[in-house]
């Protein structure tokens, strides 16, 4: 009795198994290129790319199958002699900033990078002042 | 007295920006990553028909009339949910073309015979191709494509009853 009612309980939590497909995952989702060295582009490109159905995993590490989708497209387009800068754009093209874990300097996230520079340069600025004025402070005490 | 007022600025911004992040917190996640192809030609794709009943898709079928471009998948639930709007849409004499991704002949075939077919052509994306091409980051979704072969309004999530007049009114626009 036990039993079934935990067959039934189980069979529940895999019915959102049905909602996925049964196709096979694209010729190079799961495999890798034979070139060692394009394989180790098109990796450490795929580290850096947002799964778009699975928002906080790169597409490295996930295992939706539009992530396997976006590995095969990624792969074929270094086998084709594309640059991961130029796969990069194409994704970005399609999906915005959103697809790259790569911070990049844009019209929109330009602040993040000046603001550190400004703080920088202002804390400079008045250590200078302070210390100079001490130091002269010091000079008329001699 | 009044010059250490400032000595309050710093106590000041943390408590703004603690109170913005509590704020945030309460607020619904747009998990919705939309296309930035709108505005842009269709990629050129071409693609095999899904099953037999309907000749495939390419970018040379969007030609002379707005047309509505449905991404979409027999073992996609949501896409059972949008089926009557989709039919809706046909009766007003909308042409939707569908892709099928991810999707086996028989299976578009089971699910087109139970829960009808509102489709002129139905192009098989068994690796998402066109769907990475688009920018499309589910199923289903729409796009509204103009006479010219242009991308002009996604719809993401499956049509609800309320969806259908702004799509018409996108298709009016595209014309």
């Amino acid at each position: 009795m036990i039993g079934r009612v935990l067959a039934l309980v189980l069979a529940l939590f895999a019915l959102p198994l049905g909602a996925q497909d049964s196709m096979p995952p694209a010729p190079y989702a799961y495999t890798q290129l034979d070139d060692p060295r394009l394989e180790a582009e098109a990796s450490a490109l795929m580290h850096t790319l947002r799964c778009i159905k699975c928002q906080s995993q790169s597409i490295a590490d996930s295992d939706a199958p539009m992530a396997g989708d976006m590995r095969h497209q990624v792969r074929t387009r270094i086998l084709a002699g594309e640059s991961p800068a130029e796969i990069r754009r194409w994704l970005i093209a399609r999906y915005g900033d959103y697809v790259s874990y790569e911070p990049e300097v844009s019209a929109t996230t330009w602040p993040l990078f000046a603001v550190p520079v400004l703080v920088v340069l202002l804390v400079a600025g008045v250590l200078l002042r302070r210390l100079g004025k001490r130091r002269g402070d010091a000079g008329d005490a001699a | 007295m009044r010059s250490r007022l400032y000595l309050w600025v710093p106590l000041a911004l943390f408590a703004f920006f603690a109170g913005l992040a509590a704020f945030m917190l309460t607020q619904e996640k747009d998990q919705f990553v939309e296309s930035t192809m709108i505005g842009q030609p269709l990629p050129a794709f071409a693609l095999k028909p899904a099953y037999e009943g309907l000749p495939g898709a390419a970018k040379a079928d969007f030609t002379g009339k707005p047309r509505l471009l449905n991404i979409w998948a027999s073992w996609c639930l949501p896409c059972i949910a949008e089926a009557p709007q989709l039919e809706a849409l046909k009766a007003q004499g909308v042409e939707i073309v569908g892709i099928a991704i991810r999707d086996k002949p028989e299976d578009v075939a089971a699910f087109l015979a139970r829960h009808g077919n509102p489709y002129t052509r139905i192009g098989s994306d068994p690796i998402s191709e066109v769907q990475l091409a688009i920018g499309s980051s589910g199923v289903p979704e729409t796009f509204v494509i103009d006479a010219a072969g242009t991308i002009r309004y996604q719809h993401i999530g499956d049509i609800r009853e309320s969806d259908v007049p702004k799509l018409l009114a996108e298709l009016e626009k595209a014309k």
